[in-house]
């Protein structure tokens, strides 16, 4: 069985169409949903792409987090379903509670749009499982506000429980530890500013963002029924 | 009644502010000597209809909390008055 992914659009929503297109030259059926939406039933995963949800207007997430669709977001992730945030996804999440910590303009106000090079620091999360820890991976960053802040408490529980998922090897942002992506406590909801879908084609410069996105389809599909861990159960 | 409400949005202490640091940065290049801890955060406004003053802050408190400031980093002060 095909997964099935939802990528979610806000108004301001602007990378949806290259999650999709990333999502099905890998086999999935992705599809767009609505943030009027007020249910994911039938998806397998869950995708926050980026863009400037509700004009980034507050700060960014602040309103978007208020969508109908993020009520059903909360309960997918809380049911155990892969959600991933990219860039103003990863914001959007943060604001919900979904993920801890917030994002900070940029050390340096400067408006990052480069590729960098990041580390895969565990693979106990659905977009880095069957990805070995310490894999360095070329993935564009194209943000203002990706400058990621927790307090001491929350940096040393994200440490100890392994959620730390991505580190930057150059720091381009003033993250806190370098962070670049993280994940809740079950490791199904991630959220990293990079963008995986901007680096999953030659014609790209970078195909480094595959590696990640097979895993969430992989997720994907031991949810959707046709994986080993459903043929097991 | 009505109240005007000022909810003023700013950093929490320890929060580095590149906004604040960079406006800093700048005093000295326009002539201006002697000026340090900039920080740069939000005013809002708005009107609330309330049976008294105490109600007023009350449901200021709430959109505070719940969508104006981020408590993560963020941390708000709130005046109540009466409409002018």
């Amino acid at each position: 069985m095909t997964s099935r992914v939802g990528v979610v659009v806000f108004p301001g929503t602007n990378c949806e169409h290259d999650v999709v297109a990333a999502l099905g030259s890998l086999g999935a059926a992705a599809e767009l949903v609505w943030h009027g939406a007020d249910s994911l039933a039938g998806l397998d995963a869950v995708v926050l792409p980026g863009g400037f949800a509700h004009g980034d207007y507050l700060r960014p997430g602040a309103l978007a987090r208020f969508s109908p669709v993020m009520e059903a977001v909360a309960r997918f992730a809380a049911e155990g379903g892969p959600v991933v945030g990219i860039c103003n996804g990863f914001q959007v999440l943060t604001e919900a509670g979904l993920l801890p910590g917030a994002l900070q303009k940029n050390a340096g106000l400067r408006f990052l749009c480069t590729t960098v090079t990041i580390r895969v620091e565990t693979s106990r999360s659905v977009l880095t499982s069957g990805v070995a820890p310490g894999t360095e991976l070329r993935i564009p960053i194209n943000h203002f506000e990706g400058n990621y802040t927790c307090d001491e408490d929350t940096l040393a529980r994200l440490r100890d429980e392994d959620r730390i998922v991505f580190r930057y090897v150059e720091n381009p942002n003033g993250s806190v530890d370098g962070i670049a992506g993280v994940s809740n406590e079950g490791g199904n909801v991630v959220g990293l500013m990079p963008h995986p879908e901007r680096a999953s084609a030659a014609i790209l410069g970078s195909t480094d963002g595959i590696v990640l996105l097979r895993a969430l389809l992989a997720s994907a599909g031991l949810r959707s029924g046709s994986g080993p861990a459903a043929l097991a159960g | 009644m009505r109240f005007d409400v000022l909810v003023e949005v700013k950093l929490r202490p320890g929060i580095a502010d590149p906004q604040g640091a960079t406006v800093e940065r700048a005093l000295p290049a326009l002539g201006f000597a002697g000026i340090d801890t900039v920080r740069v955060g939000k005013a809002i406004r708005f009107a609330v209809e309330a049976a008294d003053e105490e109600g007023a802050r009350t449901q200021a408190v709430e959109v505070t909390d719940r969508l104006l400031s981020n408590p993560v980093i963020e941390e708000a002060e709130i005046t109540v008055g009466p409409a002018r």
